[in-house]
This record gives C-alpha cells, sequence and structure tokens, in this order.
C-alpha cells in the first residue's frame, strides 16, 4: 500500500522525472501519427492498386495474343474450382494518342486498353473512377449530352452539348475562311477549289464507315461531327491535362481535350507483318484514379472494336482474340495459392504466359512502403530508448535523493523487495502517464490533421500536403488499435526497464548508511 | 512469523545484547566500535544508554534494531536470536515488534503527519488487507496522534512543523504497530531544552502510564538521569555490566 501511496506523492512533487518523460510522451505520439498515417496512405494506396488490378492477371505476351480465350477460362475455372467469382478479357496494346490543340499536335505514350465495360467492372473497379455520374454507375462508350464531373471546379463544358457547339463554331469558322479564300482567288482572277465542309481544318475522314458507333443504317453514310461520334474512348486525366497553380495559389486543371473531342490513336495491328492502325476516337469520358502511373499512361476502349481495329477475328471460326485474362476470386481466397495453381497448369516454359498477382504487379512499391515504415518505426522507438536513458539518469538521482527516506522505510520493516517496488512502480507510473498522454496527444493530432496542416501552411506559407503531388485531398490516416497497444506497451516497458537498475541500488542499500545519510 | 510481542514479567531481561563485537571497515583498517558488549534491557523499564560521541551506543541501538548485524556475539528479542534471523523476520520484527525515532525525526516529507504514523500499518499489510481495515487503522492512527498531542496537526507535511511536533509524530508512528519496545536514538538532540523536556516527559508518560519498554541513547546525564535503569559505554564497551536499578 506504502508504495503506491509513495508512488503517487513522488509523481506530484518530482516535477523533473515528469520532465523525463516528455521524450516518451513525443516518442509515443510521432510513432502513432506516423504510423496512422502511413497505414493510411498504405491503405489508399492498397485500395487504389487493387482496384485497378484484378485479383490476378494472365497476360499473354504474343502480340496476336490469346486466339481462344472461352476454352481458356474454362480450364482456368476447373484450377481455380470455387475460389474463382469473375472474369474478364481484355486487349491491351501500347499506343500513341494524338491530340489536336490549338491548331498542334500533342502526342503521348499510352496503354490502349480494350475492355468489355460490364465483366470489365466486375473484376476491378473501374467505373468509379469517370467523371460523368451516369458511366460510374454504368459504363457506356457513348458520348453523354453534358453533367460531366458536376462536384468538379472549373470543369469545362464537355459532351454532346459542347461537342455541337464547337462543330458549328468550326463550320463558321471555315465559312469563313473560304469566303475570304474566294473573295482574294476571285480578286486574283483564279478558279475556286472543290471544299468537303463536313471536315475539320485539319481532321480528315480516312475510315472506314462501318466503325463508326452510331452507324445503325445499312450503306455509307455521309458522317456528321455535330450528331456522330468516332468510337468511344476514356483517357486517363493525366495524359490529356495537366495540373498547375494559378498566380493566387489555386489548383487548377488545364485540360488538352475534354468529352467531346475527337483524338487519333496509332496503335500495331495483331499480324505477324506489324503495321500501324491510325484510329480516330471520340472522347467520351475521363479516368481518374488518383495514381499518377494510370491516369498519365492508361485509354481505354470497347473490346470488340479494339480487336476488329487490330484484326484479332480468325475469319473462319469468328473466334476473337484477347492479351490479357483478369480473375475475380472469392474473398479471403489466397491469391498466391492460385497464382502458383495456375502457374503449374501453364508453365512459363511451354506458354507465353505471364500470370501475377496484383501485389506482385505493385510488388517493388509496396515492399518500398513496408520497408520505409519499418525504420520510421525504429528509428522513433530507438527515440523512447534514447528517453529510456534519461529516466534511468533522473531516477538515479530521485534513489540518491530519496536516500534517507529509504532508511526510514527500512527501519519502519520495510522489506528490500517493497522499497524496490515504489521505483518500480514509479517507473511503471511514468510510463503511463507518459505514454498515455503521447497517445492522447497523438490521437488528438491525427483527429485534427488537416486542420493542423492547413494551420502550417498559413504560418509558413509551405504547403505541407501537395494536391499537385499526391492526389488526395486531405491526409488519409488509419489508427490501427494493435498498431497502438504495442507502442504503448513498447514504451511502459523501455520505461519499466529503465527503471530497474534505480529501484535495485534502492533495496540494496545499506538501512544504517541510508540513515545516516545527509 | 508471528508478532514477537511477548508480555514479559517485570524483572526479565525482554531484550539482550550477549558479548556483541562490531567494527568498521574503513580502506584496510579496522576500526572497532563494539568491543564485547553485553547487555540487558527489562520490560517495563526506561533504560537509559549513556555515551560520549564515538562510544558505539548508536551502532548498538542498530544491532538492537537489527538494521546492521554483529560482527560476533548475539542479540536476544524475548527468548529469541534475532540478529541472524532471516531478511523477513527481521523486517516484521522491527515493524510489530518494536519502534524506532530518530534524533533527526526521519518523517517521510512527501506524506502528512497522519500518514507518516499509518505508514508502518501500509507496509504491514497488503494493499487490498489495508482498504479493508482502513477505517479502523485510520482511527488508530487518529488516537496515536492524539495522545501524544499532535492531532490538530494530522494534515500537516514535515515542513510545516515545529522540531518539537515532528518528533511526537514520530513517537506516534514507532508506537503505531503497539510494539513492545521503543528504541530512541537521540530524542531530543535536536530540540531546544524545553521542547526537549516535553518529549522526554511524554516518553516517560508512555513508560509510566502504558508500561512501554524504553531505551533511550542520550550523551546528557541529565537525561538519563530519570530513568530506570542507565547503561554507560565508553570506547565500544558497556563500564558497568551490573548496572543499578535506580528506581
Amino acid at each position: 500500500m506504502y508504495r503506491w501511496l509513495l508512488c503517487f506523492r513522488y509523481l506530484r512533487t518530482r516535477y523533473i522525472a515528469l520532465a523525463s518523460i516528455v521524450s516518451v510522451t513525443l516518442g509515443v505520439a510521432t510513432l502513432i501519427i506516423v504510423n496512422s498515417v502511413m497505414a493510411g496512405f498504405a491503405a489508399e494506396m492498397h485500395e487504389r492498386l487493387h482496384g485497378l488490378a484484378s485479383d490476378i492477371l494472365i497476360e499473354c505476351h504474343a502480340s496476336g495474343g490469346l486466339p481462344d480465350p472461352t476454352a481458356k477460362l474454362k480450364e482456368i475455372e476447373t484450377v481455380l474450382g470455387d475460389r474463382l467469382v469473375g472474369s474478364s478479357v481484355s486487349v491491351h496494346v501500347p499506343g500513341m494518342l494524338g491530340i489536336e490543340f490549338n491548331g498542334q499536335l500533342i502526342t503521348r505514350h499510352v496503354n490502349l486498353v480494350g475492355i468489355d465495360a460490364e465483366t470489365y467492372d466486375s473484376v476491378s473497379q473501374f467505373g468509379r473512377f469517370l467523371l460523368h455520374p451516369e458511366n460510374k454507375s454504368k459504363v457506356s462508350f457513348d458520348l453523354r449530352d453534358a453533367g460531366y464531373a458536376p462536384l468538379r471546379q472549373w470543369f469545362p463544358e464537355a459532351g454532346w452539348a459542347y461537342r455541337r457547339q464547337k462543330v458549328a463554331y468550326d463550320r463558321a469558322l471555315e465559312e469563313e475562311r473560304q469566303r475570304v479564300e474566294t473573295t482574294l482567288r476571285r480578286a486574283r482572277g483564279e478558279s475556286l477549289p472543290q471544299h468537303d465542309s463536313s471536315s475539320g481544318p485539319s481532321l480528315s475522314l480516312d475510315f472506314s464507315s462501318n466503325l463508326l458507333a452510331n452507324d445503325g443504317s445499312p450503306g455509307p453514310k455521309k458522317f456528321d461531327e455535330s450528331i456522330d461520334q468516332f468510337p468511344g474512348i476514356v483517357l486517363g486525366i493525366s495524359t490529356c491535362s495537366s495540373r498547375l497553380r494559378d498566380d493566387a495559389g489555386a489548383v487548377r486543371d488545364h485540360y488538352y481535350c475534354r468529352p467531346g473531342d475527337d483524338v487519333r490513336m496509332m496503335f500495331p495491328n495483331a499480324s505477324d507483318n506489324t503495321k500501324v492502325v491510325n484510329q480516330k476516337f471520340t472522347v467520351i469520358d475521363l479516368y481518374e484514379s488518383g495514381m499518377s502511373e494510370y491516369d498519365s499512361t492508361f485509354a481505354f476502349c470497347r473490346l470488340d472494336q479494339l480487336q476488329e481495329f487490330r484484326g484479332m477475328i480468325n475469319p473462319s471460326t469468328n473466334t476473337r482474340s484477347v492479351t490479357t485474362i483478369q480473375l475475380k476470386l472469392a474473398e479471403g481466397a489466397d491469391l498466391n495459392i492460385a497464382r502458383d495453381d495456375l502457374r503449374r497448369r501453364y508453365p512459363p516454359d511451354r506458354y507465353a504466359l505471364n500470370i501475377q498477382t496484383w501485389r506482385d504487379m505493385q510488388g517493388p512499391l509496396l515492399a518500398a512502403v513496408r520497408l520505409e515504415t519499418t525504420i520510421l518505426n525504429i528509428l522513433l522507438f530507438l527515440i523512447i530508448a534514447v528517453a529510456g536513458f534519461g529516466i534511468l539518469a533522473t531516477f538515479f538521482m530521485i534513489v540518491v535523493e530519496k536516500t534517507r527516506d529509504i532508511g526510514t522505510l527500512k527501519a519502519l520493516g520495510a522489506s528490500s523487495t517493497g522499497i524496490m517496488s515504489i521505483f518500480l512502480s514509479y517507473g511503471v507510473l511514468l510510463g503511463i502517464v507518459g505514454s498515455g498522454v503521447g497517445l492522447i496527444g497523438g490521437l488528438v493530432f491525427i483527429r485534427y490533421i488537416n486542420s493542423i496542416a492547413t494551420l502550417i501552411e498559413n504560418v509558413t506559407g509551405q504547403e505541407v500536403f501537395d494536391p499537385t503531388v499526391y492526389y488526395f485531398s486531405s491526409i488519409p490516416t488509419i489508427v490501427d488499435p494493435w498498431t497502438i497497444s504495442w507502442v504503448v506497451a513498447g514504451s511502459i516497458a523501455i520505461a519499466i526497464a529503465a527503471s530497474v537498475l534505480p529501484s535495485l541500488r534502492a533495496a540494496r542499500m545499506h538501512p544504517v548508511s541510508a540513515l545516516r545519510f545527509e | 512469523m508471528s508478532k514477537l510481542n511477548i508480555k514479559m514479567p517485570h524483572s526479565q531481561p525482554i531484550l539482550q545484547a550477549r558479548n556483541v563485537v562490531k567494527s568498521y571497515h574503513k580502506d584496510r583498517t579496522e576500526i572497532p566500535v563494539l568491543r564485547g558488549v553485553n547487555l540487558e534491557v527489562f520490560a517495563g523499564e526506561l533504560t537509559s544508554l549513556v555515551g560520549r560521541s564515538g562510544s558505539g551506543k548508536s551502532t548498538l541501538m542498530h544491532l538492537m534494531a537489527t538494521l546492521d548485524q554483529p560482527d560476533q556475539g548475539e542479540i536476544h528479542f524475548g527468548g529469541q536470536r534475532i540478529d541472524n534471523a532471516p531478511g523477513r523476520q527481521r523486517d516484521l520484527y522491527r515493524n510489530q515488534s518494536i519502534g524506532v525515532i530518530f534524533q533527526f525525526y526521519h518523517l517521510l516529507p512527501e506524506l502528512t503527519a497522519l500518514e507518516n504514523v499509518l505508514a508502518p500499518s501500509m507496509i504491514a499489510k497488503s494493499t487490498w488487507a489495508y482498504f479493508r481495515t482502513r477505517k479502523e487503522t485510520r482511527r488508530q492512527a487518529e488516537a496515536m496522534l492524539d495522545r501524544v498531542g499532535l492531532l490538530h496537526r494530522a494534515t500537516h507535511k514535515p515542513n510545516e512543523m515545529s522540531g518539537g511536533e515532528m518528533q511526537r509524530a514520530a513517537i506516534a508512528r514507532a508506537l503505531m504497530t503497539s510494539p513492545a519496545l521503543l528504541l530512541a536514538d537521540e530524542p531530543t538532540g535536536n530540540l531546544d531544552a524545553e521542547t526537549g523536556l516535553e518529549i522526554l516527559k511524554l516518553l516517560r508518560g508512555l513508560n509510566a502510564d502504558d508500561g512501554l519498554t524504553i531505551v533511550m541513547i542520550t550523551h546528557d546525564d541529565s537525561i538519563a538521569a530519570g530513568a530506570d535503569r542507565t547503561w554507560r559505554m565508553h570506547r565500544g564497551q558497556v563500564l558497568d555490566d551490573r548496572a543499578k536499578h535506580v528506581a
């Protein structure tokens, strides 16, 4: 009993000891904050990476792809059994994107992906990253009227309304240009050339009419840009926009093209004698996942159209080839085991197939984040360990200061273990108080982390969390009770460990010399 | 082990030192402090142990309180040898069978007078046992403070009390576990004459009214004069082995 009374009294009267545990408090708070933010980042990243990729991806190296995906899928089903809950096939092909902007051609390297919107959404998240609210729920490769990105500030007008307006403007411009030219030619006495008024200033119609998305009527039909669209394409938002700060410091996006504009894609066809396919598409939506790697390299179009463009349809059997099979496994299924099962069925020395889980694909990135977290944890625990030595030194001083009291307690019949337990309990109490305050401080910090970031920005003028870099509007945090328990338990253990030596010294003190101590 | 609180009949030695030898070591020099001391303390008596500084009386008291162990010889309490008893038994002996007061009071500065008086009970009992009996124990401690005339200072810390008050609190603390023997090491050594006399009067009262056996160590003959029996120490030896029963 006396040991608790004395501990609490020492705690209340020895402020120097409280000062020595400030470093424990700070260490615990920092550990909790760092772990929460790292966990938040990692979870956000996992979610995005996993959302973008399916559980298991089977890629075919050959440019012609897998000739009979339906048969392959049946075999995969027998290998995986109940674990398989969804699958989708797609065609991945490297391509070059050409965007007409202010009379200049902007080119980008992209991965063109032909997808079956229905099944693709079942293996990975696709629709939810599109800008149009209706596309989010059900993806369509037809241009929508309007209403893109309703929540986004400064998003330009897009869709059919914009397209009609643009076409009308272009036509008026063309008419005006022709009128000026005619006037000039007349003035010079030259004859007049024939013009096709339906083509834009630089975009010409050089594709077959049977590829038009809105082609309902039989026979060739005149293409009218104001009512017809090319095959639909979804561009990664960073392929056609740049994010900058304006003079006021606000983050603004600049779009080189938007839903309703036409773009050009160039990609290899599937024949052994490879030729480049040069195809126009109409942008029907933009794709923003928040992962810059994806947003800046991907473009999506309809699978059947891409198969036609690349010549991936066998004319005799009418089967269509694909390059990639995506699989979705049941909740809780071990991805690595499923992948190894598939690899056994399709050994890499006999099949030109690359079978990976989404974690394999992002392995280096995920490993880097894990390593970073581990190193930060080690460093911060070292800080708490340093704090432990502070406690050790302070405790030795307190034991020396309390020498006479230790003698008195022994004269009153206190045992050596009792004396030892006073100082050990004192260490426990200091550890609990130190890490408790750190715990509360850390949690409060996490709770208001975004306000704190804003405050720091206002005070220092330095942006803590740059949205042009991170694509997060706020700092993500996840408070994991297990991590917190470990951190708190670890720091209390360090505080106890630091108080063992001084406690032993107190316990071994000779009562007579302690009583004589002045 | 049960409490060694044996009610000895008068004229029976409650505490005996038999041929006790003790020396301290400074570097390699041996400094003899006690050179074969024989001494008896009789139950119910106020015994005084007189000697100049360095005569070894404090060392003898520490040995009697089992705060230190003799190099040779034995200490007996109530017929049992206690100097070589196991640690737990000696802790219990100090806690229950004897009470000790010091020249410099040795109150715990973080605790109030009442808590200081409660300390021996807290040491004796486990947290749970203490909590169960805390009301009773508290009443007892207040009664002790009242007995030494310090109840009005119960909630004061030592640094808010005078020397005499602190010594009263120390006496109350020593008596808290109703010991058979009180060892007082220069109890008036740090007090002015008048306050010293008050403390002496209190100790004599405890001896006369409650039959408490007291061993009082002092360098002052006038203080020793009122004792039932006086032992004189010089250079580590008791001068008069057959000290007179004065009273």
